[in-house]
């Protein structure tokens, strides 16, 4: 079949940013196919890091000499370039942290749990969410008597928006969701879900940790509260994540982490907090991360992550319609690709998706297997596991190509 | 190089497809439970010990053909078997999944070394695993499910 027409992105050109790609696994050229988990990383990022800590390594603020200063200003300056890349008004809605999780804690611990929720109020979630979307909320119920409450998800992988309308009460204070589904794909309307719970007085959180590496944010449209993501899912490193939220919020939310950095004052058994957002940065924070995301940042806002999207749904597109061909094959989520980001489950009749993990393996192929860290979802759908291939900016039509060949390869063991 | 056909030959093939003993045994001295979060496997060994021997052995769950493949391939290797046997040659068989690839494999284990393979995949040591450490919980008839993370 002849590949689409459409103009998809230079990739020879972006793989050769990756110094990772250019190694083989088992003899064979690396097909990474596992961005979902964890992204590659450009040498722009990775010379980001290591230039941090060979020419101006020093911690940030208070320091009264130039090294300090540069380090301040550089970490600094990431918190402008990531509010500037989900459309926030300002680098003081920003707060670094940890990952998706660590954001999602501080929100669930800060605003929930030291905060505003007490006894019978609702939080509402749903079944498609990652771990770290669901379990902070459990200990606002285990501590404060909350009360849980999910919304499912139609055989389609779309959210059952009618069973949203008809659970939202004026009992509900908080609606947490994923904007993108890191096993089905799904892109929720979280404009509409956002605008929804504002109108019975809840806030909307949103994890956005499959959405922000793979399409524009803009977090006034989405009119979201909070949002979180981590930087390695998106060319950065690791252990650098981000919590957004609006300003109001951020002031009503205790901090998690208590120490230096984050006070004005400290007197023997009290003190003040800094201001937002650095009352949530308690102690020496990941300056070296923070740096290698605002580089990661700039290299992806010059690709533009309009093409990004548009290069993602080319290639999800090519692989739904390949896979859909094979035989004894399954995938799960939406079918249209405009509902749907580059995540795609998929399970293979007679074999195991641990079997189909480790026979791609020995062709080069990087694909995860497991309950992809959703249990829920995967109880959902009956599953008790999945493969799953992710792509990225990275991947073209030749990896959908490998992926495919490696299929058959794993129907001919278990044929 | 790790030879896939090395780690999915015929005798694996066939015994997960078609596992022995995949059976619950009703009047069972004792069972167990085994659980891989990581992959969802999940296996049920089912004992019946006459005088300190595996008089029956079976299994039932689910899991990838290296879990099924195992599990079904021990209950052929320990029915008549003494428990300290049975034990023993858990011993070896693990020796064998976690050796260095290249390192000689144990001939005393018999039709179980058509696992040696595993030891070239160092994740899936736990799948060919799961079903042996489920059958020492059986057999010191530990009631706790077994997990393997
Ligand atoms: C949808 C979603 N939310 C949250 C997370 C957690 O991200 P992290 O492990 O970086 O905290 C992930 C990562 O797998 C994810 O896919």
């Amino acid at each position: 079949m002849a590949k689409p027409a459409k103009v998809l992105l230079n990739v020879p050109a972006i793989k050769a940013d990756f110094p990772i790609l250019q190694r083989t696994v088992r003899d064979k050229r690396l097909v990474y196919l596992d961005s979902a988990a964890t992204s590659q990383k450009p040498k722009q990022v990775i010379d980001a890091t290591s230039d941090f800590y060979s020419r101006y390594n020093a911690n940030v603020h208070r320091a009264i000499y130039e090294l300090g200063e540069e380090s301040t200003r550089e970490y600094e300056g990431a918190r402008e370039k990531v509010a500037a890349f989900i459309q926030a008004k300002s680098a003081m809605e920003i707060v670094f942290t940890k990952s998706t999780t660590e954001s999602i804690n501080v929100v669930a611990y800060g605003y929930g749990l030291k905060g505003k929720i007490e006894k019978g109020d609702e939080i509402l979630g749903t079944v498609m969410e990652h771990h770290s979307n669901h379990v902070p909320w459990h200990f606002v119920k285990d501590h404060k008597g909350a009360v849980l409450k999910y919304v499912d998800v139609n055989d389609d992988g779309t959210l059952k928006m009618e069973q949203y309308d008809a659970l939202l009460t004026n009992r509900t204070k908080i609606v947490t969701v994923t904007l993108c589904s890191n096993v089905l794909g799904t892109i929720n309307p979280v404009k509409e879900i956002a605008k929804r719970a504002h109108e019975v007085g809840a806030i909307c959180v949103v994890d956005a940790a499959q959405a922000a590496p793979h399409m524009p944010i803009d977090v006034q449209s989405l009119d979201a509260d909070f949002l979180a993501f981590s930087g390695h899912k998106m060319l950065g490193p690791t252990g650098i994540g981000v919590l957004y939220g609006k300003p109001d919020l951020l002031e009503a939310t205790e901090p998690l982490l208590g120490g230096g950095e984050m006070i004005r004052e400290v007197h023997l058994g009290w003190a003040k907090w800094n201001d937002v957002p650095y009352k949530f940065e308690g102690g020496t924070p990941n300056i070296a991360g923070a740096i290698g995301l605002g580089v990661a940042v700039d290299y992806l806002t010059t690709i533009g992550m309009d093409a990004v999207r548009g290069h993602e749904m080319e290639v999800t597109e090519y692989a739904l319609e390949k896979l859909a061909r094979l035989k004894g094959v399954q995938t799960y989520g939406p079918r249209d690709v405009t509902k749907r980001a580059g995540v795609v489950s998929f399970t293979i009749d007679g074999a195991h998706p641990h079997d189909i993990a480790s026979i791609l393996d020995v062709e080069g192929i990087c694909v995860r297997s497991g309950h992809h860290c959703a249990q829920p979802l995967m109880e959902r759908f009956n599953l008790p596991a999945t493969a799953r291939a992710s792509f990225y900016v990275y991947n073209d039509l030749d990896d959908v190509d490998a992926l495919v060949a490696g299929i058959k390869k794993v129907q001919e063991v278990f044929a | 190089m790790p030879d896939l056909r090395e780690l999915y030959q015929d005798t694996i093939l066939d015994h997960s497809k078609r596992p022995r003993n995949f059976r619950e045994i009703a009047d069972a001295s004792a069972t167990a439970v085994g659980h891989n979060p990581l992959c969802g496997d999940r296996v049920t060994v089912y004992l019946r010990l006459d005088d300190g021997t595996i008089a029956d052995v079976s299994f039932v769950g689910q899991g990838c053909a290296i879990s099924k493949a195992s599990a079904s391939l021990m209950t052929d290797a320990v029915k008549g078997k003494s428990k300290s046997e049975a034990h023993g040659l858990f011993e070896r068989f693990h020796k064998m999944v976690t050796a260095r690839p290249g390192d000689p494999v144990d001939t005393s284990l018999g039709k179980l070394a058509v696992l040696s393979g595993v030891c070239e995949f160092p994740v899936r040591v736990k799948c060919a695993s799961l079903a042996w450490h489920t059958l020492e919980a059986a057999l010191e008839r530990k009631q706790e499910t077994v997990s393997l993370e």
